[in-house]
């Protein structure tokens, strides 16, 4: 046999047996499903080994895949936690924000309606001493400042559409609400480095010391009208500092995060740092309420320590015994006449 | 009225992106926004399976509730719709949808996002209907003329339904009969709290 007639008989046998074979083949699969899926007509089910959304839930609790397009928050086809966020933005926060805010300010209110303003405690030497120089009080006007318009701008993101909404209307709301985003971006840098120089030229002087334990026990003296011993700054000061520093510090972090989205975090981490922005932004208002009742209508005298910068020798003799002791016969470089209030 | 919503049969998506493809076209979307997109999970692995989301237009919507200046409303038709004029770009419609559907035209470092676009259901805006400032903001409103959104319109294996909630579950079970077997309907428990017995 020469080589084309070979070639073609063994094609020949090998078409036949494709062809002999081949139906038979086909008709096996569909005659004989394998055992245990008899309902299902079509034979076996061919998704069974593919991935279900309660088994992904149930693994990293969202469903996060793979997308063509560049931008990789895409790639996350459910994440149930948007409504836990929801519920978070909506049932928990004002509900918390309202209790704690309204709650401080009342509870202040009731403390000045049966105390009322606490005396300045000494008789007025009409002599002076420096209790904040000039970085010191330059510092705390910028960051309270900053701090007053961030929580007036940030209480908007949450209270704003429930009561300033109703009364200006949507247009007018989202205009103030647009401009209050950007001041609420914007401030934040001034109140950031506020806190960082406020915990430089402080830190030394609000170390906790001796002093603190007693005079939180007798509550700083503010009902007994007694003056336990302080330094520079009593334990009540201190505690406003640290709540200052380490709010400031988390509101910055939280803040930053926020600022710079999906720079650092992923959805959650986004929404954690709402979570923490959202309940120190609470803690710390409701801690300034305080701090800016103490400083100006609460005490006689104190509000010039800020403004100024000076006080009455007499009471810082009274209110400070360890930072300036009653028995210090003069303070040369320190002490002057009064100035009027710069 | 219907309540309209949008199913993925995933056992029918074939993962040809024409859905995306289509509602960039339809509504002239800008580079860098997805109204809609095809996510596959474990890519290239037994199991894998692909999914188109877009906006679900959930029940209690979480974008409408965190929304600070209000600027959510939804149709008739239980569509979720957004006014661009108050939106204020504060990104929080994207952290509460658990399905990704918030848009920005900008990065969104330093609060500078941009007015958020979404989904409409092929149903325009708060413009008056099929207006060019409409089409402009918000794209077709299909709605308007009568007709489904785009996407699971042309979708070539109907993997993608969009119409009546009552009437594509009816038709998903029917197939889920049919075939003898369904993964369900992909978010749904989470947009609409409540899911197809099949």
């Amino acid at each position: 046999m020469s080589a084309p007639i070979r070639m073609a008989t063994v094609l020949l046998i090998c078409l036949t047996t494709i062809f002999a074979v081949g139906p038979v083949g086909a008709q096996h699969g569909r005659d004989t499903p394998p055992a245990g899926v008899g309902a299902q007509p079509s034979g076996a089910d061919p998704t069974a080994e593919s991935v279900t959304e309660s088994e992904l839930l149930n693994e990293i609790g969202k469903l996060q895949g793979r997308v063509t397009i560049p931008d990789g928050k895409a790639a996350i086809l459910v994440q149930p936690q948007g409504r836990t966020y929801q519920s978070f933005h909506e049932r928990w926060l004002p509900w918390i924000g309202a209790v704690v805010i309204l709650g401080m300010a009342i509870a202040l209110a009731v403390f000045y309606l049966i105390n009322g303003r606490i005396p300045f405690g000494a008789r007025p030497s009409g002599r002076t001493i420096v209790r904040f120089n000039r970085l010191e009080r330059f510092n705390h006007w910028m960051t309270a400042a900053s701090f007053i318009v961030l929580a007036i701008t940030g209480l908007n993101y949450v209270f704003g559409k429930r009561l300033l909404f109703p009364l200006i209307g949507p247009d007018a709301f989202a205009t103030w609400s647009q401009w209050a985003k950007f001041a609420h971006n914007a401030f934040a840098f001034p109140f950031m480095l506020g806190i960082v120089i406020m915990a430089i030229v402080w830190l030394r002087d609000n170390l906790p010391d001796r002093y603190d334990w007693p005079w939180l026990r007798s509550f700083g003296g503010f009902v007994s009208g007694e003056h336990p011993p302080a330094g520079r700054f009593n334990a009540g000061q201190k505690l406003i500092f640290w709540s200052v520093v380490l709010g400031g510090l988390a509101l910055s972090a939280s803040g930053l995060v926020m600022l710079f989205p999906f720079a650092l975090v992923d959805i959650n981490g986004m929404q954690v740092a709402q979570y923490v922005h959202a309940f120190s932004a609470v803690a710390l208002i409701a801690i300034i309420l305080a701090h800016i009742y103490i400083g100006t209508i609460g005490m006689v005298g104190a509000f010039e320590a800020m403004e100024s910068g000076r006080v009455d020798i007499e009471w810082a003799r009274t209110h400070h015994s360890a930072w300036i002791p009653p028995d210090d016969p003069d303070l040369p470089e320190r002490t002057g006449a009064r100035v009027p209030a710069e | 009225m219907a309540r309209v919503k949008f199913l993925c049969d995933a056992d029918r998506c074939i993962e040809c992106n024409a859905c995306v493809t289509a509602c960039k076209n339809e509504h002239d979307v800008p580079w860098g926004i997805n109204r809609r997109r095809v996510i596959t999970l474990r890519d290239g692995r037994p199991g894998e399976r692909s999914v188109s989301m877009a906006c679900m237009h959930c029940t209690e919507a979480p974008c409408a509730a965190v929304c600070p200046v209000d600027c959510f409303y939804t149709t008739a038709d239980a569509i979720v719709l957004h006014s661009k004029e108050l939106c204020i770009g504060c990104g929080y419609c994207f952290y509460a949808c658990p399905f990704g559907a918030p848009q920005y035209p900008r990065l969104g470092n330093f609060g500078s996002r941009g007015k958020m676009d979404k989904c409409t259901y092929c149903a325009g805006g708060p413009l008056p209907a099929s207006t060019e400032a409409e089409y402009r903001n918000y794209g077709r409103n299909r709605i308007a003329e009568g007709k489904l959104p785009l996407c699971a319109e042309m979708c070539s294996t109907k993997s993608l339904l969009a119409g009546d909630g009552e009437v594509i579950a009816q038709i998903y079970k029917e197939r889920v009969l049919q075939r003898g077997y369904g993964s369900g309907a992909w978010g749904w428990q989470t947009a609409y709290r409540e899911t197809i017995v099949t």
